[in-house]
């Protein structure tokens, strides 16, 4: 479609699609905050562990509380190391009695499926690396909805945020159908069969669709700053394998009351001895862009930290990042600066998640 | 595109637009078309030395901070402020859109510099890659 492209973990991605027929980063950010805009996200993995002990083996590898999972249901949550450090984050969707979908990022396709291997052997359960069988495409956006709707028979008003369905889709029976994202907004993951033919045509019927509601193709850059905007992490920055939860924030979707789980003990050691840094927003109040990677300093042009992920908002029009500090100086309304080309440029610590999308009345 | 002929290109993909002993320069419609979205333009202060070939600025697009590249040696005369707010016009006219404006110190260094019909074979030679 004339995208320009870039290597992302092995796979050929979009960055942005030309302005042309509607793209370019800022062009599909507004278009998935205001109307609906379509990614394609099959480079994400999928795990589906199946068996009479499928729950507990989620259960030992995952974080949340899976068995709050009603059949249908999904949840947010991540796979810890024995350190509580991250190996990923994941969303767990419950599809069956004794049936679970993880869905995993792409770079860490590999590593996560051979930890979930290696740590569920006790359990009496199938695990299967399902990642090259799907297509995984998003619909995101308050049309999401309106668009996807057209063209399945699976009842989309009926499914709450965070759960799934299956349907009809494009003449294709049972499929996948999630309402779940990385945008912040309402919206749509669909799991359709990874073939080319069935992707490419799927593809382009959803495009056809959604003409009437402005459908843009989004690439990766829409991808980021939209998740940024809803502070919602990203592997190998905000969470990592050598960072915990506490530090992360993730706090709610980490459920210590759990029995046992891998990552649990070291958690409970972290937050008794004190949890040292903090990840927290930061708007900027003097004229730059804060990156990945810059320095955060402190009124002293001390380095006190570092950001992890920075860049232009496009619909809330401000320069935002997110960092990791000190504990001690994380509370909102902090004054700070980030170094931008050895220059330290003013910030400050704001509430997050920066972008809330509005509640439907109806 | 056919590059307007009145004016010099870079191999970073500026130009530089000659007045007598003063020169005008900004960025190509290929460079604002590689960048995307262009959010954020650093220029120096009037008064500031150039020096040819070397960095003088940023350019900001939503992904990626691309520096500036002097096309000649000299001192900034004049700086572009809209661009400090509204640096999506280089976007919608890149030819039009100055940065800033100086007095050359050695303008023999242009003629190192390509002619509109060279950069436009050395862009459809970028573009193949």
């Amino acid at each position: 479609m004339g995208a320009k492209m870039v290597e992302f973990n092995g796979w050929d991605m979009p960055v942005e699609y030309p302005a042309s027929i509607g793209g370019g980063i800022i062009a599909e950010h507004m278009a998935v905050r205001t109307g609906v805009g379509i990614f394609d996200v099959s480079h994400m993995g999928d795990i589906r562990l199946a068996g009479p002990q499928a729950l507990a083996a989620v259960q030992h590898i995952s974080m949340n509380d899976a068995s709050r999972l009603a059949i249908g249901q999904a949840q947010y949550s991540a796979l810890l190391y024995p350190q509580g450090t991250f190996v990923d984050d994941v969303i767990v969707h419950r599809l069956g009695e004794d049936e679970y979908l993880l869905v995993i990022n792409a770079g860490t396709r590999e590593k996560d499926f051979n930890w979930v291997r290696d740590n569920t052997r006790q359990f009496n359960c199938a695990v299967e690396n399902l990642s090259d069988e799907f297509t995984q495409i998003a619909i995101q956006g308050p049309k999401g909805v309106n668009l996807l709707q057209k063209l399945t028979d699976a009842n989309l008003s009926a499914v709450k945020f965070y759960w799934v369905t299956r349907g009809r889709l494009c003449g294709l029976d049972n499929i996948l159908v999630g309402r779940t994202g990385y945008t912040a907004e309402d919206g749509f993951e669909i799991y359709i069969p990874s073939d080319e033919a069935t992707s490419s045509r799927v593809w382009n019927e959803i495009l056809a669709a959604g003409k009437e509601f402005g459908v843009v193709p989004c690439g990766l850059g829409a991808r980021n700053t939209l998740r940024l905007e809803g502070k919602l992490p990203l592997y190998g920055h905000e969470i990592s394998d050598t960072i915990n939860v506490w530090e992360a924030g993730l706090d709610r979707f980490c459920k210590m009351e759990k029995p046992d789980f891998i990552g649990r003990g070291a958690l409970e050691k972290a937050r008794a001895a004190g949890v040292k840094r903090t990840l927290v927003g930061l708007e900027m109040t003097g004229r730059g862009i804060a990156r990945d990677g810059y320095k955060v300093l402190d009124s002293g042009d001390r380095e006190i930290g570092y950001v992890t992920s920075g860049s232009p908002a496009p619909f809330l029009k401000k320069n935002i990042a997110l960092a990791y500090v000190p504990t001690e100086i994380s509370d909102v309304g902090t004054a700070v600066k980030v170094e931008i080309r050895g220059q330290g440029v003013g910030a400050v610590v704001v509430p997050t998640p920066f972008y809330k999308r509005p509640k439907k009345t109806s | 595109m056919a590059y307007p002929t009145d004016r010099k290109y870079t191999k970073e993909h500026e130009w530089i637009h000659v007045d007598g002993n003063s020169a005008t320069v900004g960025i190509t419609n290929y460079a604002q078309e590689s960048l995307g979205d262009i959010v954020f333009v650093e220029t120096p202060k009037v008064g500031a030395e150039l020096s040819a070939g070397k960095t003088f600025g940023t350019v900001e697009s939503v992904k990626a901070v691309s520096d500036l590249f002097a096309p000649a040696s000299g001192t900034v005369t004049e700086v572009n402020g809209e661009l400090a707010t509204s640096p999506e016009k280089v976007n919608k006219d890149a030819h039009g859109s100055w940065m800033v404006k100086m007095t050359l110190k050695n303008p023999k260094e242009l003629d190192a510099l390509l002619s509109a019909a060279d950069y436009e074979k050395f862009v459809a030679e970028e573009a193949g890659h």
